[in-house]
């Protein structure tokens, strides 16, 4: 019986529970980061000490988080590659930018639960000897902004921020930077261009590996929110007992967020791993199902980037066997437990957790266009294939979606799409590519006829373009 | 000390040896160091773009430019490469035939499957190798060509670019013969005024961003950006500013489309109808080098030269736009004579030359003075220097100045002081010797006064004094109040009109090549100051501007040791 699993969520939602400090407290809050601050030095085998520091990082590698942004990177690692030798100040930037569409989980824990972050943000800072962060915050989202200041403002008043925090001897201050309205503000490098008051253009790497040359070209951490919250947690419980939670590899908790043609659009907190996307879309614990008398048409996993999945498709997925061995086992859309790695074995990804459900009165061109405009519509503009053919694909399916389609244009949109992806400075070029080469190469059938149709029905009108030539008037 | 380097004392140490790397390029194995000068002359980790380079393969490119920083958003310069497998014991991976194991970028990219890479920003690692004449490069490369054709206007015809532009250039290498392109094209800002030199068509713009790079990081005026996104994208100037700082020019020449044209040159000719020569900036003591455009004896446009000891790769707005005296059509073509019989011009040079090497023979002992401006060539001061010796005569240059600025431009608007000094022309410092001319002339202990090039009513001899002398010779190349009362007027020959050499102010020794013929029936001064000092010293050590610079470099101790040949193109660094 798949349930939700309410851990980062756990108080968001009950009753009487607040967003300010006070409720915050009630429930146990900044225990965590009281913790850490008062970790002794611990000694090892081998007669070193291991620093607060180090121990908390240490939680977290073993903890196996991974970044609940999108790409899934192991948090540990993304920390372990932090250049600490630099002389230069290390700086951590919370990246509350969410903005994949169908994604609305980061903003649960910014609007209900901001002091979770905040605690979570503190140590993660700590653990890395950094004394000034910042929280990229989307500009559609004001309310939270505003939510996060207060909460700012509450913990600096008991000290959780600041000169000397809890007596500690350690020293941090967190600032809101509010974007301005682009989706490529989310992308790291983007964000740390923004950030610096520039255009958000991403940086090539090499050079400009955030690790190493970040903000004001100084090693910089760039974590999500979710991902930031949890650190509070692996700090409460240890890395090894948070690797409990979900499956190997996929450990924890995540939030999803399901919309679409289903009964009950909304989040849902689960184990990682421990839900099918079948069950998180027809679960009444979940997505509830289609409407009445709807069938399932297609299912985008990961937010509107990710490779979109047919109704019935089938996979091949490796399977661990009850002898150890893996085996390929054949596995259908809906069966995938929804995780990092079997999406990414099905040629699509997890992505930012959010789950777009399509049934079948979708008109499957029609949403590949509206998909398609919003990726021109924020392209950054910098890199020529994906600046150029964003717009180029866009055009050519509100085209095909307007009645002036041709059977040559799935051919047409492929191999535009695959002149992007791969070839710019960051994954935008494939977020963008990825829902055009999916969409058509597997409803390549309906994108045909549609173009088909309109061919036919123009071939009876006469040319649709240029000037009709006049017959010669009577005598 | 590059004059005498033959000098073991003077020799530079050598640099400390740059490590090697060995790579692979289109199958070629070559060594190239490990760091490599980046757009400030740092070591930086050697480029696939700069290995290429190295093995004779040139990567195509618009938005990178050697003197700029990086972007790396064109994609232009895409290329397959691969790097040696490594095993898990941390050794290379061989093949069965015992070469190393390389992982190729496949296409089309897959996630998790290596992929292509911009050349002008990946560095090299040993055992790499590099495809840039492979299918998939190619691919990538006909990819993005498509992709900034489509939205471009295709208005060759009509853009000035036309003939120097790497949007044709790819095309032709690169390109198809047909677009596919079925939709609107998006439509941008055209006949945008940036400022008072600029002209920008957004639609023929692709974005590249060198413009704004090189305002920004070069000539240090943040001045250009883009504003809008996607497709969208438009370079623009910040609002309510006009971009005219003394370098936007230079933005024409990197813009490798039609995009940013100069308003003093758009429309005036086709570029590959100019006659083009290697030439030096006059405007300044910095010396730019510069390639001079001219197409029917009339000058059209001056464009940098590379020089890293000069001018680097740019030149400034003030220097690229003074040409236009050359064309004047006040010019001074005509051999004249206030004072003597008019002489037909057929036999003007031969009789003024031999009237006035009479009279110079006659004139009184430190009777004569010589001005010459220092804008003339180190031949020509030699030249007189000369004469100057044999006449025992007074000699000087005329300073002139104006604000200099942060990059290129001095104040020091001679371009050839440093040569005047060496030479010794130049009183020390130069215009010195002025005043004691002056009251030579006022005094009349000088009867007889030699001027090149300058108007001596500028620096306080009037007409009225100019007429009391019994002897007033005159070169130059445009009229002036000095011109008019000239006993004898030689007209002489813009830089442009002849070959010759200059120093800069930080002792580059430059020469300059002939553009275009002489006006009229003016001659280069070198040419008749020989006929005139041979007459005078009975010396003929040369015969043509070879042989002069070369008798001139044994002569002058600042010279020792240069050749005519040895200057090169770009020129060679005397101690000053």
């Amino acid at each position: 019986m798949p349930q939700e699993y309410r851990f980062i969520l756990k108080n968001v939602d009950q009753p009487g529970y607040t967003p300010d400090l006070e409720c915050y407290l009630r429930h146990g809050g900044y225990d965590a980061l009281k913790k850490a601050l008062a970790l002794p030095a611990k000694d090892l085998p081998d007669g070193k000490k291991l620093t607060a520091q180090e121990q908390i990082r240490e939680e977290v590698k073993v903890s196996g988080l991974r970044g609940r942004g999108g790409a899934g990177f192991s948090c540990g690692l993304k920390w372990s590659f932090v250049d600490r030798k630099s002389g230069k100040p290390i700086y951590l930037i919370c990246n509350a930018d969410e903005s994949e569409p169908g994604t609305f989980k980061d903003r649960q824990i910014i609007y209900k639960d901001p002091h979770q972050l905040l605690e979570g943000m503190i140590i993660s800072c700590f653990a890395n000897d950094v004394h000034l962060a910042y929280i990229y915050i989307r500009g559609e989202m004001p309310d939270g902004a505003r939510l996060l200041l207060k909460a700012l403002a509450e913990a600096r008043a008991k000290n959780f921020l600041g000169k000397n925090i809890l007596g500690s001897g350690y020293d941090l201050d967190i600032y809101i930077h509010r974007g301005a309205g682009a989706y490529i503000c989310g992308e790291e490098t983007g964000l740390i261009e923004s950030l610096e008051g520039k255009r958000a253009y991403p940086r090539i790497k090499p050079p400009y590996f955030p690790a190493v040359l970040g903000l004001y070209m100084c090693p910089t951490i760039v974590n999500n929110v979710e991902t930031l919250a949890t650190v509070k947690h692996i700090v409460l419980m240890g890395g090894a007992e948070y690797a409990k939670l979900g499956t190997p590899n996929n450990t924890g908790t995540r939030i999803v967020s399901v919309s679409g043609h289903v009964r009950k659009p909304g989040y849902y907190e689960v184990e990682v791993g421990k839900a099918t996307l079948g069950e998180l879309i027809m679960h009444p614990n979940f997505g509830g199902g289609l409407r009445e008398g709807r069938t399932l048409k297609a299912v985008i996993p990961g937010g509107s980037s990710a490779k979109v999945f047919k109704a019935g498709e089938k996979f091949k997925l490796k399977r661990k066997g009850a002898d150890g061995q893996m085996t390929a086992v054949d596995v259908d859309m809906l069966d995938i437990p929804y995780d990092f790695d079997s999406l990414q074995q099905a040629g699509s990804m997890s992505g930012s957790g959010a789950i777009i459900v399509l049934d079948d009165t979708t008109d499957i061109v029609a949403a590949l266009a509206n998909v398609s405009e919003f990726y021109a519509h924020e392209s950054c503009g910098q890199c020529t294939p994906c600046r150029e053919g964003s717009l180029w694909i866009s055009k050519a399916l509100h085209r095909l979606s307007h009645g002036h389609g041709r059977q040559k244009d799935a051919a047409y949109l492929l191999s535009i799409a695959q002149n992007i992806q791969g070839r710019t400075i960051c994954a935008f070029g494939e977020a963008c590519a990825w829902p055009v080469l999916s969409f058509v190469n597997k409803f390549r059938d309906e994108f045909e006829a549609r173009g088909a149709a309109d061919e036919a029905k123009s071939a009876g009108a006469g040319p649709t373009h240029g000037m009709k030539i006049a017959a010669n008037p009577e005598p | 000390m590059s004059a005498s380097p033959t000098t073991p004392a003077e020799a530079k140490p050598a640099p400390p040896p740059v490590e090697k790397i060995k790579v692979k390029v289109d199958g070629r194995d070559i060594e190239v160091p490990k760091t490599m000068p980046d757009w400030q002359g740092k070591p930086q980790p050697t480029t696939m773009l700069q290995a290429c380079a190295a093995a004779g393969l040139d990567v195509p490119h618009y938005c990178y430019h050697p003197k700029l920083p990086i972007a790396g958003n064109c994609r232009m310069c895409l290329v397959e490469f691969g790097t040696p497998v490594i095993g898990p014991d941390r050794k290379p991976v061989l093949n069965p035939d015992g070469s190393p194991k390389i992982a190729r970028s496949v296409l089309p990219y897959e996630p998790g499957t290596p992929r292509g890479a911009i050349a002008c920003a990946t560095p090299i690692s040993p055992g790499m190798e590099i495809y840039p004449s492979s299918p998939a490069t190619k691919q990538m490369r006909e990819a993005v060509l498509e992709s900034l054709l489509i939205n471009h206007p295709l208005d060759c015809p009509i853009c000035d670019q036309a003939g120097e532009c790497k949007l044709q250039e790819y095309s032709v290498d690169h390109g198809q013969a047909a677009s596919r392109f079925v939709e609107e094209k998006v439509h941008k800002p055209k006949q945008v005024d940036l400022g008072p030199r600029i002209v920008l068509d957004d639609e023929r713009c692709i974005l590249c961003s060198r413009c704004i790079r090189f305002t920004r990081d070069i000539a240090g005026d943040d001045a250009l950006g883009f504003v809008d996104r996607g497709s969208h994208s438009t370079l623009t100037r910040f609002p309510g500013k006009s971009f005219d700082n003394n370098y936007t020019l230079n933005t024409v020449d990197i813009c490798p489309v039609g995009a940013l044209t100069s308003k003093d040159f758009r429309f005036q000719m086709r570029v590959w109808f100019l006659k083009e020569s290697k030439s030096v900036c006059t405007s300044c003591s910095t010396g730019c080098n510069i390639v001079i455009g001219s197409r029917e004896n009339k000058v059209y446009r001056y464009e940098p030269r590379e020089n890293d000891a000069v001018n680097s790769s740019w030149m400034c707005d003030y220097g690229r736009l003074h040409y236009k005296w050359i064309n004047r059509e006040d010019r001074l073509t005509e051999v004249a004579s206030a004072k003597y019989a008019i002489i037909s011009q057929e036999l003007a040079w031969a009789t003024a030359l031999t009237e006035i090497t009479t009279l110079l023979k006659r004139a009184p002992e430190k009777g004569v003075a010589i001005i010459a401006s220092a804008r003339q060539t180190n031949e020509e001061l030699y030249l007189l220097k000369k004469l100057a010796v044999k006449l025992d005569a007074i000699t000087d240059c005329v300073p002139h100045e104006g604000p200099a600025d942060h990059l290129l431009l001095r104040a020091d608007r001679n371009p050839n002081s440093t040569g005047a000094r060496l030479i010794g022309f130049a009183g020390s410092p130069l215009g010195s010797n002025l005043g004691k001319i002056v009251e030579g002339i006022r005094t009349g202990t000088i009867s007889g006064l030699i001027v090149f090039g300058e108007d001596m009513t500028k620096i306080g001899i009037s007409q009225d004094w100019l007429k009391k002398l019994d002897l007033l010779i005159v070169s130059d190349i445009l009229p002036n109040e000095t011109t008019e009362i000239a006993h004898y007027l030689l007209p002489g020959c813009a830089h442009a009109e002849k070959r010759g050499s200059f120093v800069n102010a930080k002792g580059r020794v430059q020469r300059f090549m002939q553009n275009i013929a002489p006006k009229g029936n003016s001659r280069p001064e070198w040419e008749f100051l020989h006929d005139l000092v041979y007459g005078v010293t009975g010396q003929n050590g040369f015969t043509n501007m070879e042989a002069l610079f070369n008798e001139m470099a044994r002569e002058v101790p600042a010279f020792q040791g240069l050749t005519w040949a040895g200057l090169g193109d770009l020129g060679v660094t005397v101690p000053i």
